[in-house]
């Protein structure tokens, strides 16, 4: 997980995107701790306020609880319900910006559809 | 009220104004950014919240107190700052001991430990250490006195980037631990960018800005394209700066960017360090 300071994401939002990226790649499992607070905040050199900004995000959803005293854990069905989650973004996301960036290089459908092919078999 | 508040702070030196009719409050338990350019009277207002220099007008209080000749307010506070306020020939494990007696809170086991995080032998004298080793002198004091109120000036000068990374993460881990209220004046932006909740921003003695730096964010932005095409598009527009290459042109504005903006053009984001550049130039 990375953070990029200067992107146009806010920092709170990427801290919330990373903990999801590494519970959909299994790093985080379900039912397992996450990294407590001041950890991420001195890890990643960000205000303890930017990080519990960012994982109260992820509480709110569902995806991590709070046990009282012992810290922050996935919760389970976390995986099921981020990829559903990333599901719906995946038009805005990726096909949008594909297709203004196609138009921009006058590429054809055909020509479109054959790259996502060749993408697809690699 | 607990915090540290400054009414109306003016100082003159001769002819020149070093701060005017400063107001700010400084809440409990949140890291700030003291943001300015040389001159701007960053140390200035430092000095005059740490009772080194009177203010010709206006007050300073920290929880209340007036820190005036108040060793009960000023006990409260610590400041780093580039002047060395110890004796040149004294030992560094001695002064961690005289520290003590001035700041009863501080915890000389943690900062024999800083010492070896930063592989600084105690038993030296000050004026056997580098400019480097100076600072970290000064930060270890700071990182252990446990005062509710720090105010750091210039924290990192001179300090190469192994030594800037281990001091922030120290510095965080701390805060997170242990909140106090942390005032780091730096004119490296973009390293603090990411740890302080809020920015101050001063410029010549007065305060420009003062809010939450991620709001303080979204409210510049970056258009770029072609000098015609840019030019139509700020012609109504806050322009807080602008900068040509060729035919090419950057604008910074102020704002948010609105949804009609032509595909001719880029929008991006406005970092700290540009938008300081911008608002204070």
């Amino acid at each position: 997980m990375e953070l990029n300071l200067n992107s146009e994401k806010a920092i709170f939002l990427q801290i919330a995107e990373g903990i999801e990226d590494a519970i959909l790649s299994g790093a985080f499992e379900e039912e397992s701790q996450i990294p407590s607070i001041t950890e991420f905040s001195v890890n990643y050199k960000i205000n303890p306020a930017t990080a519990l900004k960012g994982i109260n995000l992820l509480v709110d959803s569902g995806v991590v609880y709070k046990k009282r005293g012992l810290g922050m854990f996935v919760a389970s069905g976390a995986i099921e319900r981020l990829r559903q989650k990333r599901k719906d973004q995946f038009f805005d996301n990726y096909i949008v910006s594909l297709v203004a960036e196609a138009r921009r290089l006058n590429l054809t459908e055909a020509e479109i559809k054959s790259m996502i092919e060749r993408g697809l078999k690699q | 009220m607990n915090g540290i508040e400054l009414k109306n702070l003016t100082k003159h030196y001769g002819n020149l104004c070093a701060l005017e009719q400063v107001n700010l409050t400084l809440e409990e338990n949140k890291i700030y950014g003291l943001l300015g350019r040389n001159g701007a009277g960053k140390t200035t207002l430092l000095n005059i919240i740490t009772n080194r220099i009177f203010a010709d007008d206006g007050e300073a209080t920290v929880d209340g107190e007036t820190v005036v000749n108040n060793d009960k307010a000023l006990g409260k506070i610590y400041m780093l700052s580039e002047k060395l306020y110890y004796p040149e020939r004294m030992k560094i494990n001695n002064i961690f001991q005289w520290t003590k007696s001035f700041y009863p809170d501080f915890d000389k086991a943690y900062a024999i430990r800083l010492c070896e995080m930063f592989e600084l032998n105690p038993n030296k004298t000050l004026r056997s250490l580098s400019t480097g080793y100076l600072t970290i002198f000064k930060l270890i004091i700071a990182l252990s006195v446990n005062v509710p109120y720090l105010l750091l000036d210039e924290p990192v000068l001179g300090l190469d980037a192994y030594h800037r990374d281990l001091f922030y993460r120290i510095l965080l881990e701390k805060f997170s631990e242990k909140p106090c209220t942390i005032v780091i004046s730096t004119h490296l932006i973009e390293e603090v960018s990411g740890i302080i909740e809020e920015v101050i921003i001063m410029k010549q003695g007065k305060l420009i800005h003062k809010e939450a730096c991620e709001e303080l964010l979204s409210k510049g932005y970056t258009i770029s394209g072609k000098a015609a095409d840019v030019d139509a598009f700020i012609a109504d527009r806050r322009v807080i700066g602008v900068d040509t290459l060729g035919g090419l042109k950057v604008a910074y504005l102020l704002g948010k960017p609105d949804s009609n903006i032509s595909k001719d053009l880029e929008i991006s984001h406005l970092d700290l360090q540009k938008l300081f550049i911008q608002l204070t130039n």
